[in-house]
């Protein structure tokens, strides 16, 4: 009984908007590409902080990161030039770290050296990292062949390395990199272990300019060289010089870039950081370092995020109320053309509820189909934003409910009160009407 | 709701329905337009009836207010028993869906609906299953010798079958009463005798006809003519 009704009122309902196929698509329209746009818009959203969530995962929740920082010029001790400037962190920071701190389980000193290497005659534009052989527990990544370094090699200051995927690729055309030797500066150093780790992230800058690069990544780098950090600092040294301009030469001298820390749990992460920064602030004269929380930094994007969709969402909700708007529009015209209906039913026994209920879901029916071809278009959206723009996009089932949902409310609530209007009139005026 | 009595009674003396100093007036401006003045009219069950006068004298707002379409201004009336006053508006649908049918001038189908279709109209809010309004329709569409035209829109019919059409529409739920506002008066005069025929040969199978008409040939067919003149009753029985 019931679902004849609705069988009936869905016929009737499509029967008359195919009348007017033309202004029903119009109509229609407005519900598509505001259904359409809320779903594109949340998946960007969705897509942009997904991609941050990565990256700052990357840099591994239960780490915290110091990394030193040039400190102001005002705060440089002694006079300006041809004097060579010592800042930043030091292997003192990183014993006092291990020893002072009983929630830390790994401390990872790291010097970085933007280098390029050589294999025959191909060349790679790579971030050195001088680290410990423990590196990989405080960071993603993963080996594929061979083995990390050793405390062997750290103890004998080994010329060996580990290349990640991207820097392999790069150098090794058709040879197997493993045991092959790569020239970096000066010095010939063999391959003992690649490693892989997760596409690059170059562009989490744009989503937020505090987030740093994941552990010892280079900008314009293609990627990582791992050697021992005994044997950086045994070829490289600590000093740099850089020549700038008329000002003469800048000689500076670092110990260490980064030392990046693995507290046991995430609860110990904010407790361990402020303990880190007073024993930092008592030991360092001048603001060089910088300390960095990637749980602080993923709480942050969470936040972001949710701000993000607020704002791409009120701007399709906005879109939708138009097409809602138009959708009323329609309807109200709808029903003062079919006003001589509307009497007509009246008089052969249409209740108001009757008459109500048919002309709500005609809207529905408008704001519904309008909401699936929505969802087909937003969906596609997407894909080619990815393809084209080259930008993560994720489309959550949520989101699909969501923008359903919110077509389904905007029929209602547009199409109400033409249909109210509808079942109010006069039946003997409806008929009177020409 | 109560239970309407729904089984036609055939005796003429039993009044179907009693109006009492009916009025009906409409406030314009200041002005106030009297329509209808102190109707008194009782119609027995079974009886045709023509309802007579000039225009604008108040026929097809009688017709509308015996239908419970239109509300009077003050006044009593009775419908099969039932006070008409003290029923809200979805008991006064309910009537005109049940046990009224509509036959107007302008036939007044519904344009983007078929013959059977505009036939189940009333079926359909009565709550008839699809089915059983399928068939229903089907066989008044035949009675009414519309059988080979079911498909067809009211574009695609003449002005005599649609209102064919309109009859067997109002014959849909079986109703106690039948209200014809000048169903010939849109038409040439062959299909508009055709349509009285029908008219008149649903009155013998013993339904209340209600007729309103310009035609005195009708009037003088029917068993009583009520004329109306500027809102009153001018003559009230058998010519
Ligand atoms: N809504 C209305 N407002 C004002 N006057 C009306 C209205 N409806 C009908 N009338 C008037 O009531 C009178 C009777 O109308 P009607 O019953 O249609 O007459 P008839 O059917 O006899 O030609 C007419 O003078 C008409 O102008
Ligand atoms: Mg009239």
């Amino acid at each position: 009984m019931f679902t004849f009704r609705l069988k009936r009122t869905v016929k009737l309902g499509i029967k008359s908007l195919w009348m007017h196929r033309l202004r029903s698509t119009l109509t229609t329209s407005g519900i598509i590409f505001g259904v359409s746009s809320v779903i594109a818009m949340l998946a960007i959203g969705e897509g942009a902080s997904q991609h941050a969530q990565e990256q700052i995962a990357r840099l591994g929740s239960c780490n915290i990161i110091i990394k030193t920082v040039e400190p102001p010029e005002e705060e440089q001790a002694g006079g300006r030039e041809r004097v060579m400037h010592e800042y930043g962190l030091t292997y003192a920071d990183a014993e006092r770290f291990h020893n002072s701190i009983p929630n830390v389980e790994v401390v990872v000193p790291n010097r970085l050296l933007a280098q390029r290497a050589w294999y025959r005659n191909r060349k790679v534009a790579a971030e050195v990292i001088g680290t410990v052989p423990w590196f990989p527990d405080v960071s993603t990544v993963r080996l594929i062949q061979g083995r990390f370094l050793s405390s062997i090699d750290m103890h004998y200051k080994q010329s060996v390395c580990v290349l990640d995927e991207n820097v392999v690729s790069e150098l090794f055309a058709f040879d197997d990199a493993l045991y092959q030797d790569i020239k970096i500066a000066t010095d010939y150093y063999r391959v003992v272990g690649i490693v892989t780790q997760q596409a690059i992230v170059s562009d989490l800058q744009t989503f937020d300019n505090q987030a740093p690069a994941a552990p010892g990544q280079g900008g314009a780098n293609v990627g990582n060289i791992y050697i021992p950090l005994t044997t950086i600092k045994d070829r490289f040294g600590e000093i740099s010089i850089e020549f700038s301009g008329s000002s003469g030469a800048k000689i500076e001298k670092v110990e260490l870039h980064e030392i990046i820390v693995k507290v046991g749990s995430i609860e110990e992460v904010l407790p361990t950081r402020d303990i880190l920064e007073t024993l930092l602030d008592r030991f360092h004269k001048q603001s060089d370092y910088q300390v960095v929380v990637p749980l602080e930094l993923l709480r942050q994007a969470e936040r972001t995020k949710m701000i993000f969709s607020i704002v791409l969402g009120s701007i399709a909700a906005i879109s939708l109320l138009v097409g809602g708007i138009g959708i009323m529009n329609i309807m109200l015209a709808t029903v003062s053309e079919r006003t001589r209906e509307i009497g007509i039913r009246r008089a052969l026994g249409a209740k108001k509820r009757d008459i109500i209920v048919q002309f709500l879901s005609e809207t529905l029916i408008l704001t519904l189909a309008g909401g699936i071809l929505g969802i087909i278009l937003g969906s596609s959206i997407p894909y080619f934003v990815t393809y084209f723009g080259h930008m993560p996009t994720v489309i959550t089932t949520s989101s699909l409910i969501l923008a359903f949902g919110i077509s389904a409310i905007v029929g209602i609530t547009f199409g109400l009160y033409p249909a109210y209007r509808a079942a109010n009139m006069d039946p003997i005026e409806s008929l009177r009407h020409e | 709701m109560q239970q309407f009595n729904k089984t036609p009674e055939f005796k003429t003396d039993k009044p179907i329905l009693v109006m009492k100093q009916l009025c009906k007036s409409y406030q314009l401006g200041t002005v106030q337009l009297q329509v209808l003045r102190n109707i008194d009219v009782t119609i027995n069950s079974g009886e045709y009836v023509a309802i007579m006068g000039p225009s604008g004298s108040g026929k097809s707002t009688l017709l509308n207010m015996i239908g419970c379409l239109d509300h009077p201004t003050s006044g009593q009336y009775w419908l099969s028993g039932r006070n008409v006053f003290e029923l809200n508006d979805d008991d006064l649908s309910l009537i005109r869906g049940a046990h009224i049918g509509f036959v107007f001038q302008s036939f007044n189908l519904i344009q983007q609906l078929n013959v059977v279709e505009n036939i189940e109209v009333p079926m359909y809010y009565q709550g008839l299953s699809e089915h059983e309004s399928a068939q229903r329709a089907r066989k008044l569409a035949v009675m009414v010798g519309l059988g080979d035209r079911i498909t067809h829109r009211p574009s695609e019919l003449s002005g005599g079958e649609q209102q064919r059409v309109a009859i067997a529409r109002a014959l849909a739920n079986e109703p106690l009463i039948i209200l014809a506002d000048e169903p010939t008066g849109n038409l040439d005069s062959e299909s508009g005798s055709e349509i009285l025929k029908i008219l008149v040969d649903l009155h013998k199978q013993g339904k209340t006809l209600i007729v309103v008409t310009h035609d005195e040939g009708i009037a003088t067919d029917a068993q009583r003519t009520i004329r109306l003149f500027d809102g009153r009753i001018k003559q009230n029985g058998e010519r």
